[in-house]
């Protein structure tokens, strides 16, 4: 484990242009994503999220300021050697036919085999072990197109593992699932967060349980200017109220109830 | 099995194996070379397989009539539906990962058509002198045939491709691959409908598709090109693994996306369009092909798909070819007939028997 946080913004805009019509979603981020964090991306609809999680990722470009992972900055890393230090995992639909699960689960060491993709001994356990810590391995032999939504998403988590880096990304990975797959996922995001040492960011709508697992919280309110706390901290100041402000009056009283 | 490959590990859960089935890929091989001897031997004159094999190792046949049927008819003829073959099949494999579409081929897209039309454009639209189509192709000269071809077959998928990029349902993607296709067979027609008629007769005939046109003359530049895009096309089978994913989840794993989607579609447009240029629009193997081989292989792994395909195809390419000549029956079908009427089938066992697509 480096000693630099797996990921820094410094003065960081998202959103779109200048191609398009300049669209300015939030400004002046300085966030620290540091190791062994699992950190929850919490807000509204069209606040940002999915671009701020775009922008990180490096699959979006910011307006202005710097994104440094594990201290280096972002633009000076190839795809190849960012794959090295991010995995992702998406909502994209992944449908892979006749893959099994290990097979998909073996893709995560695409950036350190060569051009053959030819699996080494090693790059097979460190997949093995991989599934193991995503508690799928019992599903190795499954068709990916036969798992169900919670096991799939397991399975692109052993994927992100076998990957090897320092830092996950994760877009709405409890998203489809019910509420017992939801809260399995996230025990074990949190697992391998403290276990692992893994910096861990997801976005979710999954506020109770956002509040109940993550160290700490990033509010993406309408308004654009993001909150960042423990838990703890935002509940009390009233941030998480104001970020879900503009929903309506049903989803302040409910949220009222929840954090009183 | 297991146990040879994991004496390191002390699993509680065995892992599937994921190396490359070398001993199918074996059987294939072997079928391929009896296949080949098979089409040499089989037509409206059968030869024997031990004066076929004997013509091969460059000796003589019994009769000097059955080495010159076997080097100057049936050897060129084998070696192209070998060669289609193969091609077709991976550029089918190409075009459904990279669009990630079950039903995607050169064929159904539109490709073949943009083929098409390219060689069209160079055989009739410059309709000054009447000479016939293939005296025309000579005069041209094989490498501008397969460059029409080519640029034909790269136009098409390149504007398919554009549009995949904004629309993202694969039905609409079909559809529009399908309207492209008519658009430009249309434009083929046009160019027809002011065509002198024994052009049109012979572009006809070409449209019919038959591994038979080509000569050993053709064959320097039809086996070159074949032979360096489907080698080419080896080198991106871990590419296209990652691309099965989608492009976001490529790109996140380390992939060029923009390089690695240039080169396959390059290598599925030179291949489809070689094809189509020296063969003629060629159905259903380019979509069979790599489904049969999926359900064969029980895998999308495109490290043994790639081979698996290559063979497969060429099998395929060669039986049809041995099926069209109707031995013994005095005629020989179009190619395209024999095609559609066993690969039509064929896909509906495919797609019955696993219930549905999954993808690719």
């Amino acid at each position: 484990m480096s000693s630099a946080p797996a990921l820094t913004t410094h003065d960081l805009a998202i959103g779109y242009g200048p191609l398009r019509q300049r669209r300015e979603l939030s400004r002046g981020l300085n966030l620290t994503l540091a190791q062994g964090q699992l950190v929850c991306l919490l807000g509204p609809n069209g606040a940002g999220k999915s671009t701020l999680l775009r922008t990180l990722a490096g699959a979006h470009a910011p307006l202005s300021g710097e994104i440094r992972i594990n201290g280096v900055d972002m633009r000076s890393l190839s795809v190849q050697a960012l794959a090295r230090h991010l995995a992702l995992v998406l909502t994209d639909r992944v449908d892979a036919g006749h893959l099994n699960a290990y097979g998909l689960a073996a893709l995560g060491r695409f950036p350190y085999t060569d051009w053959s993709g030819k699996l080494s001994g090693q790059d097979e356990q460190i997949t093995q072990a991989a599934m193991r810590a995503a508690h799928c391995d019992g599903l190795a032999h499954q068709i990916v197109s036969q798992l169900s939504d919670g096991e799939r998403q397991r399975v692109m988590i052993a994927r992100a593992l076998a990957q090897q880096t320092p830092l996950i990304l994760l877009d709405e990975p409890t998203a489809f699932l019910d509420l017992p797959r939801r809260i399995e996922i996230m025990q074990l995001l949190r697992a391998l967060a403290h276990e692992q040492g893994k910096a861990i960011l997801l976005s979710t709508h999954d506020l109770e349980l956002a509040l109940r697992y993550a160290d700490r919280l990033w509010l993406m309110p309408n308004d654009g200017v993001l909150a960042e706390g423990a838990p703890v901290q935002l509940r009390t100041s009233g941030q998480l109220l104001h970020t879900f402000a503009g929903e309506g009056a049903a989803v302040t009283t409910y949220l009222s109830e929840l954090l009183s | 099995m297991f146990l040879k490959r994991q004496p390191h590990t002390m699993t509680m859960t065995a892992f599937p194996r994921l190396d490359l089935r070398k001993p199918v890929l074996l059987a294939l091989f072997l079928l391929l070379a009896a296949a080949f001897v098979a089409s040499l031997a089989a037509g409206s004159v059968s030869i024997p397989i031990d004066n076929v094999v004997r013509v091969l190792t460059g000796g003589h046949a019994d009769k000097d009539t059955w080495r010159t049927i076997v080097l100057t008819f049936r050897l060129p003829k084998a070696l192209t539906a070998l060669l289609a073959g193969a091609a077709l099949g991976i550029a089918g494999l190409q075009m459904q990962t990279l669009f990630r579409n079950p039903l995607a081929d050169p064929f159904v897209l539109g490709i073949s058509s943009g083929a098409s039309l390219g060689v069209a454009l160079m055989v009739l639209g410059t309709a000054a002198a009447s000479a016939a189509v293939f005296g025309r192709i000579a005069r041209f000269g094989d490498v501008g045939l397969v460059t029409a071809a080519s640029l034909g077959a790269a136009a098409v998928f390149a504007l398919i491709m554009m549009i995949a990029r904004r629309v993202h349902s694969v039905v609409t993607l079909l559809v529009l691959g399908l309207m492209i296709g008519y658009a430009t067979s249309a434009a083929v027609s046009l160019l027809i409908y002011f065509s002198a008629p024994e052009q049109i007769a012979a572009f006809t005939a070409w449209s019919f598709g038959s591994f038979g046109g080509v000569t050993w003359q053709q064959m320097r530049v039809f086996f070159p090109v074949c032979v360096v895009a489907l080698a080419g096309s080896l080198a991106f089978s871990k590419s296209l693994n990652a691309l099965m994913l989608g492009e976001n989840y490529a790109r996140s794993m380390g992939l060029n996306v923009r390089v690695a989607r240039w080169w396959v579609t390059a290598s599925a447009s030179v291949l489809a369009g070689a094809v189509t240029a020296f063969c003629g629009p060629i159905g259903f193997i380019g979509v069979a092909v790599p489904h049969l081989c999926r359900a064969l292989f029980r895998t999308s792994d495109h490290r043994i798909l790639m081979p698996a395909v290559m063979l497969t195809g060429a099998i395929l390419a060669i039986v049809f070819d041995l099926i069209a000549q109707m031995p013994g029956a005095g005629f020989t079908l179009p190619l395209n007939v024999v095609a559609s009427f066993v690969g039509a089938p064929l896909i509906v066992w495919i797609i019955v028997r696993r219930g549905s697509f999954g993808l690719v």
